[in-house]
């Protein structure tokens, strides 16, 4: 278990003092103006050295990220952090919007400074209208201190920092459809390139980071990169927020280390599976949009992006769905694929059609009223709008199916089986 | 999804005194020329005030962000929590259906919903002072299920607390927001005895934000 000294986030859950003097005392804020010292080159050198891979789900190497914003350019640069947290199974940033703030401001303006970037705007999804208020307190007190603004930290760097928010749109956590949304307009991906690096806000230079990549690196910063990479296995540094939702016994988001078994993150921190390990079916590693992987691959599992990788699945945003024996695993994966059809922008022909086929197979899949040659059916269009997309929703909304097919097509086929044989007899009665 | 504009729609819209000295602060959040941005913010401000978004609160935001209307239409039919007709008049009910909420009994608040404020989503009650709808991950998995009411979550819910919710709503008691079953936010149960005499305050930010 992760040791109490080796966490990040010592008041994730709130019940230590939130004032800003209660942050100090935890080491916020602290030294932060020797830090930015060190200047741009030695920060981003020390975060691509702890091996920091980004926590919005695909795993980027923040530290590469950053090295990506040009150096010399006439034009402002910004650094975006996304807050849009809406992927199914994932709460983990709405603990540090709420109970950390703070070590997402600081890690703004490092993160800011490091890449030249004169502001950050934090882009919180719509329905986190307390989380925001929290936050814009938090922004306020920084202010007052001279944290951030002109001369932040004392620095002689001007550096501002913005809250702003969404209403409501899954597809706004994809990072340039988040920059349309903040620009004010409908949220639909940009096509890539130019990438955000070279074009982003407002045609300027922007990073997007997630929430979670940032407010970890002050720390990093404050402890040294050998810290942070000396925990969890080679390429997966560091320490996670795991947020664990459904059959257990006590759901919770808790920062454990990269790499902990699936088993002991779920019996040491969230009082076991409901019924015990064996009742275990099914669990979804990384949030909606990441394959399943059955309790014969859960057993030995390990919480990390490559391990997952191996298993055709992902850790995305370690939100780790459980589901016991008691769970209809087809309808699991329905409610996914109706979210998806909900959450497509309707931008890409293969994503808006395909989300709705997909969707309405399945809703035939849970009752059984189809015939074994759509299971087939079902996996090529997956294919179809795998990879034939924009963004990444496309994919997202495939994979979850995929998943199924491959570990309970048996499961599949025994409903189709069973249906039609209930027709038969009715028939014949 | 096709989302249009109520058949019914006000004469005018105008912020409120203290709304439009806010709306004026947030132009300077965006550099200059940009005032677009603030396209979201302020129409969601328009729903705080007015309840819902209407044809006229839309033409007032794209008249003070000096954008065409057409842009702020779609805006406004684009994003999912912008209500285009009225609400509930108490409260309008969202209830989280995606997987993990559906995991831990969602679909029973749902029937709850259906049975005692109205048969069909975004339609009123008899009284016209409640309406539900279903949403799509809320992101407060870990205290599943979970149901949103204007800027507040209720989390941790089963069939017996949310029909005191709704009971209470109904009887114009406010309703604290947060856990149904006593846990402070989302951390381990066995944390929340273990913590709750050490603990520096009494609730989490959330609520304390909605106390003000």
């Amino acid at each position: 278990m992760l040791k109490e000294k080796d966490k990040i986030f010592p008041n994730i859950h709130g019940f230590q003092e939130r004032s800003l003097k209660g942050v100090m005392a935890r080491g916020g804020w602290v030294d932060t103006k020797a830090i930015i010292a060190r200047g741009p080159e030695e920060i981003i050198k020390t975060i691509q050295d702890s091996g920091l891979r980004g926590r919005g789900g695909a795993g980027f190497p923040t530290g590469l990220k950053w090295s990506f914003m040009p150096k010399s350019t006439d034009k402002p640069k910004y650094l975006v952090i996304n807050a849009d947290e809406s992927e199914p199974g994932t709460c983990k940033d709405r603990e540090i919007l709420r109970h950390e703030p703070h070590s997402l401001l600081e890690g703004c303006l490092l993160a800011g400074i490091a890449m030249g970037c004169s502001a950050a705007y934090i882009y919180i999804r719509g329905e986190y209208v307390r989380e925001r208020e929290q936050l814009e307190i938090a922004i306020f007190e920084a202010y007052e201190k001279g944290f951030i603004g002109k001369n932040a930290c004392k620095s002689g760097i001007s550096f501002d920092v913005y809250s702003h928010h969404g209403a409501g749109a899954y597809i706004c956590g994809e990072e340039t459809a988040l920059l349309e949304s903040l620009e004010g307009r409908k949220g639909m991906p940009r096509m890539k390139p130019p990438f955000p690096a070279g074009a982003g806000l407002y045609g300027c230079p922007t990073t997007v980071n997630n929430v979670e990549s940032i407010a970890v690196v002050p720390t990093i910063l404050k402890r040294g990169s050998s810290w942070f990479s000396s925990l969890g296995r080679k390429n997966n540094h560091g320490t996670k927020l795991f947020a664990i939702s459904g059959h257990i016994n006590s759901p919770c988001v808790v920062e454990e280390e990269m790499s902990i078994s699936l088993r002991d993150l779920i019996d040491k921190h969230c009082g076991g599976v409901i019924g015990g390990w064996n009742n275990l079916k099914a669990v979804i590693p990384g949030g909606a949009s990441v394959p399943l992987i059955p309790k014969s691959v859960c057993d030995d599992a390990l919480m990390d992006f490559d391990w997952l990788k191996e298993q055709r699945s992902g850790l995305g945003t370690a939100a780790v769905i459980v589901m016991d024996q008691s769970t209809d695993i087809i309808k699991a994966i329905w409610r996914l694929s109706k979210f998806y059809k909900h959450e497509s922008c309707g931008q890409c022909t293969p994503c808006r059609e395909g989300t709705g086929w997909m969707m309405r197979i399945m809703e035939r899949l849970v009752k059984g009223d189809a015939s074994v040659d759509e299971i087939d059916m079902l996996i090529e269009i997956t294919k179809q709008v795998e990879g034939h997309t924009i963004c990444a929703l496309g994919d997202a909304a495939a994979w979850p199916i995929q998943g199924l097919i491959r570990h309970f097509r048996n499961e599949v086929e025994d409903r189709i089986m069973n249906y039609s044989k209930r027709k038969t007899v009715e028939a014949a009665e | 999804m096709l989302r249009r504009l109520s058949v019914n729609q006000p004469e005018e819209f105008s912020f409120s005194k203290t709304n439009l000295k806010w709306a004026k602060a947030q132009l300077k959040k965006y550099p200059k020329g940009r005032q677009a941005s603030a396209v979201i913010p302020l129409l969601w401000k328009a729903q705080e005030q007015e309840g819902w978004v209407s044809k006229p609160a839309i033409e007032f935001v794209a008249n003070f962000l000096d954008m065409p209307e057409i842009r702020v239409l779609e805006v406004a039919t684009f994003y999912f929590m912008f209500h285009l007709k009225p609400v509930g008049s108490k409260a309008h009910f969202q209830v989280c259906g995606t997987t993990p909420c559906m995991l831990r009994g969602s679909e029973s608040l749902i029937d709850i919903c259906k049975a005692r404020i109205n048969g069909k989503q975004h339609a009123p009650s008899a009284d016209g002072s409640m309406s539900w709808e279903e949403v799509e991950c809320l992101g407060g998995c870990v205290n599943a299920p979970v149901v949103q009411i204007g800027s507040d979550y209720f989390e941790d819910l089963d069939k017996v607390s949310f029909e005191k919710l709704i009971s209470d709503v109904e009887s114009n008691k406010s309703p604290v927001p947060g856990s149904r079953v006593g846990r402070f936010s989302s951390e381990p149960s066995n944390m929340t005895k273990k913590y709750s005499r050490k603990k520096s305050s009494s609730e989490n930010a959330s609520i304390e934000r909605y106390r003000g």
